[in-house]
């Protein structure tokens, strides 16, 4: 059982001191992930999954089953398809 | 260090009465001796201080608490003094070597902030850390740190225990309907709390921490960020309670949101406030309270003046090869501090004798206020070129007073040959920027851009090199108010609403 950290992270540290395992790895590029086998989910420790209630960016940590748990639009309140129209707007430039 | 104490009773009828007003220099007159004392080599704090002395920042705090819709933690955050995750992070001994060796090599360096890129109280370890190796290796550096306030009350202790003689708090609201506007979560407990719940705990943890600091005598700047329909009105009220509990400074600073920073308001176009929408809630929140308006929102990085950004010098890499050797540069600090003192005493005493031999009875009394440009690269004179001028500085002239507005940040005109090209659109920016004064002065102006700013009603003025600033824009206002330009009364008077 393990939380994993994808390549949307943008290496902010938010989650490493608050994880109550010591479960958050950072490689010598500064890069995050997380130690299966030290990641408990915070089981007995908080009801919420600390580094996924901390991390400020959408899609960066799954769960065990590998779904977001912070899927688009759930933290920044940018609805997903203003942020792609942006996108495209600023492309297009 | 004795500011005089001006004498209010001089404003002359039509001048200002605010008792926020003062002349520039002595903005800071109504504070207590103990605070004036502090503030008064400290270029963020002091205005005419900002002239002379430089700070830098160092980026040692990267995670933050809560999040606000202004920033997009990727990227540099244009509202706070933030770099942004990609910029240069930096170890609590990386942090120190590189602000001793700023401090040796630009000893105007007096103050030390610690401003993110995330929150330094999300970071207490290696923000206290930081602090620490300073304290006990450069004793003349003054310390101090930005914070959105989450953490504060439980971290107070631990701020006056290090001697940190300065926080800034950023307090957007003081009422939970209009945080969650501006908050969508903090993490607070253990857990993610969205919207108003989330807002109310930080503005009680914000409330409290500033009541704790002031109780502490430790001086508090509240920022707050001016959101056009989300808090503009309501800043008036933040400013009012702010003031109560002891904050001794208020910076109200225009919300920068641009679609590419790809932060909620920038995303969601929401609009930010114009030059003079900014002025006049700082006008209404001024009352009694100091308004801060030489901030230019600098990043946790930077280094060097305010206004500029020498923080490319400094680099880890740099760094690593740089011969320090710290006590020679103590000594020299010492002796340039006593320069700039030495040089603020004597332009002093040289503008009160000035006033005294020639009393402003010169002035006709009634005349219109002014506003007027400078250009300037520090030390408070009038030394930069129009064309390599990447802010101005906004004085208010009137017969009773010069006045500091606040600086306004503009692309270079001209910034070699290379960039030249753009030339054209950022005088156009410049001119935009620039529309509501009527005069700009400056070292040098190219023949170009002077028969463009005179199309435009912005009288070009190149006289006045290494002058003293304000003994230029007064003597500017002199010779508008003798060639008639003032004789109007209406139009200005209603801009400056
Ligand atoms: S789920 Fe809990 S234990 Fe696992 S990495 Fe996140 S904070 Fe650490
Ligand atoms: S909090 Fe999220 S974005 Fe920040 S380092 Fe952890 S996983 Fe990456
Ligand atoms: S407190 Fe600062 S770093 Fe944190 S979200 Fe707000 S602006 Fe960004």
């Amino acid at each position: 059982m393990s939380l994993s950290i994808t390549s949307e992270c943008i290496n902010c540290w938010a989650c490493a001191p608050v994880c109550p395992s010591t479960a958050i790895l950072v490689s010598p590029e500064g890069l995050f992930s997380i130690g299966a086998t030290a990641c408990t989910e915070c089981d007995g420790a908080h009801a919420d999954p600390q580094c996924a209630s901390i991390c400020p960016v959408e899609g960066a940590i799954l769960d065990a089953a590998g779904a977001p748990i912070n899927p688009p639009g759930s933290l920044t309140g940018i609805p997903p398809e203003k942020l792609q129209a942006a996108r495209e707007e600023i492309a297009a430039r | 260090m004795e500011l005089p104490i001006l004498n209010r009773e001089q404003t002359p009828a039509g001048g200002c009465s605010k008792s926020a007003c003062g002349t520039t220099t002595d903005q800071m007159t109504h504070l207590p001796e103990a605070i004036r004392e502090k503030v008064h080599n400290h270029p963020c704090y002091s205005e005419e201080a900002h002239h002379h002395y430089a700070r830098m920042h160092v980026a040692v705090a990267p995670a933050c608490n809560i999040q606000c819709h202004y920033c997009n933690r990727k990227y540099d955050c244009a509202n706070e003094s933030r770099p942004g995750v990609v910029s240069e992070l930096l170890s609590p001994t990386q942090a120190a070597k590189k602000v001793l060796a700023v401090a040796s090599q630009i000893p105007q360096m007096t103050v030390l902030g610690v401003a993110g890129p995330g929150d330094p109280l999300a970071n207490p370890e290696r923000t206290f850390e930081t602090f620490e190796e300073i304290a006990a290796k450069a004793p003349d550096i003054k310390l101090c740190l930005s914070t959105n306030g989450l953490n504060l009350p439980d971290n107070v202790d631990r701020i006056a225990a290090l001697n940190v003689d300065h926080v800034t708090i950023t307090i957007n609201c003081v009422d939970p309907e209009v945080g969650a506007e501006i908050y969508p979560w903090i993490f607070w407990n253990n857990r993610r709390i969205r919207g108003a719940k989330g807002a109310k705990i930080l503005i009680r943890q914000q409330q409290k921490g500033l009541e704790m600091l002031v109780e502490r005598g430790i001086l508090v700047k509240v920022n707050s960020v001016m959101i056009p329909g989300v808090n503009d009105a309501h800043l008036k009220e933040v400013s009012k309670i702010v003031k109560q509990k002891g904050a001794f400074l208020h910076n109200v600073m225009p919300l920068i949101a641009e679609a590419e920073h790809g932060t909620f308001y920038g995303v969601m176009g929401q609009r930010s406030p114009t030059a003079s929408d900014l002025q006049a809630l700082q006008d209404d929140c001024s009352g009694d309270m100091n308004m801060m308006r030489h901030c230019r929102q600098c990043r946790a990085d930077a280094v060097g003046l305010l206004g500029e950004d020498r923080g490319q010098e400094f680099t880890m890499d740099k760094i690593e090869h740089m011969e320090i050797d710290f006590e020679a540069a103590m000594v020299k600090r010492k002796q340039v501090h006593d320069g700039i003192e030495a040089m603020r005493a004597e332009r002093k005493t040289a503008q009160e004798t000035a006033q005294e031999t020639a009393p402003e009875a010169i002035l006709p009394q009634g005349c219109r206020p002014a506003l007027l440009a400078v250009a300037s690269k520090g030390s408070g004179l009038v030394n930069e070129h129009f064309g390599h001028a990447r802010e101005f500085l906004i004085y208010e002239a009137s017969p009773a007073e010069v006045r500091f507005m606040g600086a306004r940040k503009v692309p270079a005109y001209c910034t070699g040959a290379m960039e030249c090209g753009d030339g054209e659109t950022a005088l156009d920016v410049i001119l935009d920027t620039l529309s509501d004064c009527e005069g700009v002065i400056s070292a040098k102006v190219g023949i170009d851009p002077w028969a463009q700013l005179e199309a435009a009603g912005i009288q070009p003025y190149g006289e006045y090199a290494m002058e003293p600033i304000e003994d230029a824009v007064r003597a500017v206002y002199g010779e508008m108010i003798k060639s008639g330009r003032l004789e109007s009364t209406d139009a200005m008077i209603s801009q400056a609403g």
